[in-house]
């Protein structure tokens, strides 16, 4: 947690000036039950009437000074906590966004989401809640120990021995609640889970006719949640009779021993009134502080996964001194280059080495976990080769920043991303700048026109988040569209072509070659009947290249592409 | 199949801790009343716990509005002791055997109201966890009883969250707010006598100070509901916006998006912030205003209590009490409001609830219902149609018959047809029109689960759980001796792979089973077929996401599969089409076309069209 210390350096200040109104508040507070006992032994006992009539208006005073020091300490730290908290949040969402797919991957897209957000609101309470209660609880305490030192030392002891009794009780229920509380929300998972198979299995289920089997998993799950939450819920509601008990036992001791000291004269009534009130408050504080304990856990868990994604460093960075493409042809060429997985025992790509020429489509074919995809993912860098380079008209890729050789590319995935928006500002993705005009073409040599048109708005239409307003080919026809409007040297397609169908698939390949015509191309393919006009296939298998040519070329002399043809023709998809 | 959010929103968390529910927008009930009742009926069980919470709480709140008085008198008596000292008079001094009676007086009530304090607590907490129990055995023994309808067309993640969140909002309040609203309604009626005993202009003080803090917190209220509103949204969409940057995370590093990315995220921080300070901030601020409330009204009592001790008219340990009784008056007030609050929400959770507990279920079977024991696999179809509305009909009086063993391929463009015919075949939807029969019998005359029995089902969208491999497999057949397993996997091709995995047929396949590929998975699910030994068997042949070596593998073991059943295949091989009995062409959710390769070629409709401009194009 202490690594967030940058994060909260910027208000110093503020949680001084905080911790400055709170104690002002705290000792309002305490100056109340003072003026009260005045109120008691000077105006009550001695019958003066105007003196208990200025008390009470001195009272009021007090009481309004602890109320706006209590707002402005508020406000001060509403506004710091929030503000650590946007500024937390921003850098870690910036921080994501330079990553590798490698450092992202090793997250989750949905952990990193819960990193940028619930965490950050963790932290962000918990931040607000110590500036306020934190310091309340202990100035609370220690005020109010002064105080009643001030009225009654010996008296005092007894107080003093309060505070270690409740914290004893209170971290004793702290230690045995918070892994009964971490044991819950794992066996709440566990049921839910249970559930969540239940609804997508519900077929399968019925089908195998397994509905008591499930029923059983269902209600042993639940039982022990069940029998989880009784036990926590069991100690908890221990605690409050209890700690009340506590309080009032000590009430009745200081009274007992406060009657003998009133009634050796060494005290007053007014002093074991307020007295009786201090033991409340410091009750109170220390309640209010266990309350941080308890959330304290939550906290800093939230902030160590914060500080992971903080901490991580970058796997690709910019060189230092980059280098510039002279020439811009879009001549890509991998020359032995060998990549592994983190963590993987074998490489998934092992010395590759070709050449893609500008104006040439050059396809790869092979199974999955053959590295297709991998060898695509190498070129805009998502990934750097352990051995060989990869070179774009013969500079190293490394040695360019990413900015630069990202923009000579047109990348497009297998599984096609939209952001939410409207049609022109997705294929604008490609190029910020680009005109009505171009943003037009590219759509019509995506094939894509036709149901933009058929789209009330045209290309002012809405794009839900994840584009799922749209169906699966017309998403990939978006995605190929913003790949066009950047014209680039190189195009990076991957098995793009899947969902559709094979008249559109037809006209795209063929207005695609027009459109791209000095530009480098290289597709990833499942289908054979892709790629049999490129001009270089690439056979992959298990990692290695096992045949490079042409489709007659390969037909003939490479094996594993003919075992792939023949599991293809014939059957191919009918629908 | 994706992933479903379960969350109806983000969680609120903005901050603020004013007393609970206060200043949060709040969900209501259509039908208050009747949901409330039902709730209570539906508790009925438990009414003799509730009754000992009851009296309990009665007990446990009446001994401690009763404390402060007795308190108070231990206060006068060491006033009384206190003031003759300073009048000088004889034998003064405080009556000590006074305070021990009543201290001892005071220790029993305080140890009562703790006991019952924590019978009415522990009471209370059994009947909210066993309620929440039941309620959660119950939507699942009811989602068992729902027909697939219900699967279609409501969403999993609106059913995971009746059966989470709005389960949870129930528990919660059941523990808690059930005896705070008894405890504080309890507590304003006892402590308003109290403090009339002791001095009814006092009291009338103090009740004058009640619209006052009422004010603050309803005014403060409506503001911070507004800004935690905003809130809400500002952080919906924060979150929408991070959920589809990180999501496109690469496309966004490839086209270089990440300062525009950035840019978007600003703004909405910005405005998160803008908005967040604020909510925080008022609803922060309701706290320490009801504090200062709460001291004016102490300092009303100090000083007119004070004169009037002076005047003789009321002792000092009943104005100490009445201060007591002032706060014990003020916070059950505040209670209240929000109780009330939490009430609704509770309400309006339990109403989702019972929505769900309501849903119409599946017919059960009829009383004399078959099972079949030597099942042939004759299908038969006569005149059946079918629609899941009733005015777009799917299926138009479909005939079909099929003998045993034959292979019925089912072809033609994606659409709700294919499946259809699968969903009446099992009986996930049930026939209006014609009938199904099976070895001659009506499907509908037969049991459920004996028919599903003797169907096996490949589908494309592979489920496992989470559980072994072995688990996995198992799951076809209650009782396969590992042998047997071991077979099926084999059979399936998929035995091999499963042992080089490092717990091999122990390995765990986690939610999502991201341990084993698509084709693999689909693989498991053959054997799972295989073990199941079933008379009919329907199959998708769709294999898209999977290698050509894991497709053949695939290929190979759903032949063996087929081997000497009656086959239904959504087909997608040309193999499979050309071996078939008869071909299903369906369109539009229709069967337009009904025959062998041959006939429906001969008859140059739809078939051949898609034939020939499919397989001779890629072929050509």
């Amino acid at each position: 947690m202490w690594r967030l210390r940058t994060y909260v350096k910027p208000y110093l200040a503020t949680i001084v000036t905080v911790m400055a109104l709170v104690f002002l508040e705290v000792m309002a507070t305490l100056k109340l039950p003072d003026l009260m006992s005045d109120i008691v032994d000077q105006g009550i006992a001695r019958g003066n009437i105007p003196l208990i009539w200025s008390t009470g208006g001195i009272m009021l005073a007090v009481a309004l000074a602890g109320v706006l020091c209590a707002v402005a300490g508020n406000f001060l730290a509403s506004r710091a906590s929030t503000r650590f908290g946007r500024d937390l949040r921003f850098d870690i969402f910036s921080k994501v966004g330079k990553f590798a797919p490698r450092e992202f991957n090793k997250f989750g897209t949905a952990s990193l989401i819960t990193r940028t957000t619930n965490d950050v609101q963790q932290v962000q309470q918990i931040f607000h809640m110590s500036m306020r209660m934190a310091m309340r609880a202990p100035l609370m305490a220690v005020g109010g120990v002064l105080m009643v030192v001030r009225k009654d030392s010996n008296l005092a002891l007894i107080l003093l021995g309060l505070i270690p009794v409740i914290g004893l009780v209170i971290t004793y229920v702290i230690v045995k609640g918070v892994p009964l509380f971490k044991s819950l929300q794992k066996k709440l998972d566990r049921l839910n889970l249970v559930l969540r198979e239940q609804l997508m299995g519900v077929r399968v289920i019925r089908a195998f006719d397994r509905g008591s089997r499930e029923q059983e998993r269902f209600d042993d799950s639940n039982r022990d949640l069940t029998e989880t939450a009784l036990k926590v819920n069991r100690l908890m509601v221990t605690l409050l009779p209890l700690l009340g008990l506590i309080v009032n036992f000590t009430n009745i001791v200081i009274i007992w021993f406060a009657a003998r000291r009133i009634d050796l004269g060494a005290m007053q009534v007014g002093d074991l009134m307020a007295f009786l009130q201090y033991t409340m408050q410091v009750f109170m504080a220390v309640m209010m502080l266990s309350m941080i304990f308890v959330m304290l856990p939550r906290a800093s868990a939230s902030a160590e996964r914060i500080i992971e994604v903080l901490d991580t460093e970058v796997s690709i960075t910019d060189p230092k001194e980059p280098e510039t493409i002279e020439s811009n042809l879009g001549i890509v060429r991998f020359e032995d280059v060998t990549f592994s997985y983190p963590g993987a025992a074998k490489p998934v790509l092992s010395n590759i080495t070709f050449t893609a020429h500008p104006g040439q489509t050059t396809a790869i074919i092979g199974g999955t976990g053959s590295g297709k995809s991998t060898i695509l993912d190498l070129i805009p860098r998502f990934h750097d080769p352990e051995e060989g380079q990869i070179t774009l008209d013969g500079v190293d890729i490394r040695s360019l920043t990413q900015r630069e050789l990202r923009s000579r590319l047109g990348y497009v995935p297998q599984k096609a991303v939209l952001f939410s928006g409207t049609v022109a500002s997705n294929i604008r993705g490609g190029k910020q700048d680009a005109t009505d005009e171009e943003v037009m073409e590219a759509a019509r040599v995506a094939q894509a026109t036709e149901f933009i048109k058929e789209r009330d708005d045209g290309y002012e239409s809405y794009i839900s988040q994840g584009g799922t307003n749209v169906s699966g080919g017309q998403k990939q026809r978006l995605s190929i569209a913003r790949a066009v409007v950047r014209k680039p040297k190189v195009y990076l397609l991957d098995d793009t072509f899947s969902a559709l169908d094979y008249k559109t698939d037809a006209r795209l390949r063929t207005d695609l070659a027009k459109s791209a015509e000095n530009a480098t191309i290289i597709v990833v393919a499942q289908r054979v009947s892709t790629i049999f006009h490129a001009d270089q296939i690439i056979v992959l298998d298990e990692g290695k290249i096992v045949g490079q040519g042409t489709h007659e070329t390969l037909s003939r002399d490479c094996a594993v592409y003919q075992e792939i043809v023949a599991s293809q023709f014939g059957e191919e998809a009918v629908s | 199949m994706s992933k479903e959010t379960e969350k109806r929103g983000p969680k609120g968390g903005g901050g603020g801790f004013g007393p609970r529910g206060i200043g949060r927008p709040v969900d209501k009930a259509k039908d208050f009343k009747g949901t409330l009742k039902r709730l209570a009926r539906y508790m009925g069980q438990y009414r003799w716990s509730l009754v000992i919470v009851f009296m309990a709480t009665l007990l446990s709140t009446l001994f401690s509005i009763l404390s402060p008085k007795i308190l108070g008198q231990a206060t006068t008596v060491l006033f009384d002791g206190m003031l003759s000292k300073l009048e000088g008079l004889p034998n003064a001094g405080v009556d000590l055997a006074a305070i021990g009676r009543i201290l001892l007086v005071l220790s029993s009530v305080y140890v009562l109201s703790a006991i019952f304090s924590y019978i009415q607590q522990t009471v209370m907490v059994n009947v909210a966890q066993k309620t929440v129990y039941n309620m959660r055995k119950d939507i699942n023994q009811k989602l068992a009883r729902l027909p697939l309808k219900y699967y279609d067309t409501t969403s999993h993640g609106d059913t995971l969250s009746r059966f989470t969140n709005d389960v949870d909002v129930i528990s919660q309040s059941l523990q808690q707010s059930v005896i705070e609203m008894m405890s504080s309604l309890i507590s304003i009626i006892g402590v308003t006598i109290m403090m009339l005993t002791i001095s009814p202009i006092l009291t009338l003080l103090t009740a004058g100070m009640l619209p006052l803090s009422a004010g603050i917190s309803a005014f403060i209220a409506s503001r911070s509901q507004k800004f935690f509103v905003r809130q809400q949204n500002i952080l919906g969409q924060l979150n929408g916006h991070v959920e589809e940057t990180f999501t496109g995370h690469t496309i966004v590093k490839a086209y270089g998006l990440e300062h525009e990315a950035e840019e978007a995220f600003k703004e909405v921080n910005e405005e998160l912030y803008a908005n967040g300070w604020k909510a925080q901030f008022v609803s922060g601020t309701i706290m320490p205003l009801i504090r200062f409330v709460g001291n004016i009204g102490y300092v009303v009592i100090a000083v007119v209590g004070g004169v009037f001790v002076t005047q003789g008219t009321i002792t000092i340990g009943n104005v100490q009490a009445f201060m007591q009784y002032s706060r014990q008056f003020g916070m059950p007030i505040t209670q209240l409001a929000s109780i009330a609050n939490i009430l609704q929400s509770t309400v309006a959770a339990a109403e989702r609830v019972f929505e769900l507990l309501d849903e119409e279920e599946e017919a059960a079977d009829a009383p004399d219902a078959k099972a079949l024991h030597e099942p042939k696999g004759k299908i038969g179809l006569h005149g059946v149609s079918f629609g899941y509305d009733a005015d777009k009909p799917v299926l138009k009086d479909l005939n079909l018959d099929v003998h045993p063993d034959q292979l019925i391929a089912i072809v033609g463009p994606t659409g709700a047809g294919k499946t259809t015919l699968v969903n009446l075949l099992m009986r996930f939807y049930d026939v209006k029109q014609g009938t199904i029969t099976f070895d001659d019998h009506n499907i509908l005359d037969l049991t459920r689960s004996n028919l599903r029995t003797m169907f096996g089902m490949v589908l494309q969208d592979t489920w496992l759980f989470e559980g072994s491999i072995k688990e996995n497999i198992a799951y076809g057949r209650e009782g396969a001796s590992d042998e047997e397993i071991f077979e099926a996997a084999k059979a399936a091709h998929v035995d091999h792979f499963i042992r080089t995995l490092p717990q091999g047929y122990d390995t765990v396949l986690t939610e999502d089973a991201s341990s084993i590929s698509q084709g693999q998975r689909q693989l498991l699910t053959i054997a799972r077929a295989i073990l199941a030994d079933p008379v009919v068997l329907i199959l998708d042949e769709a294999t898209s996401s999977v290698d050509t070596r894991t497709e053949r593998l695939i290929q190979e073991a759903m032949a063996r599969l087929m081997e000497g059943r009656t086959s239904f295949v959504i087909a997608h091989r040309l193999s499979t089409i050309l071996d078939a009995d008869q071909i299903l062409v369906m369109n539009h959710g229709e069967i337009i076309e009904q025959g062998t390769h041959q006939e429906l070629l001969e008859q140059k409709g739809f078939y051949a069209e898609l034939y020939n401009s499919q397989f001779v194009a890629a072929l050509a």
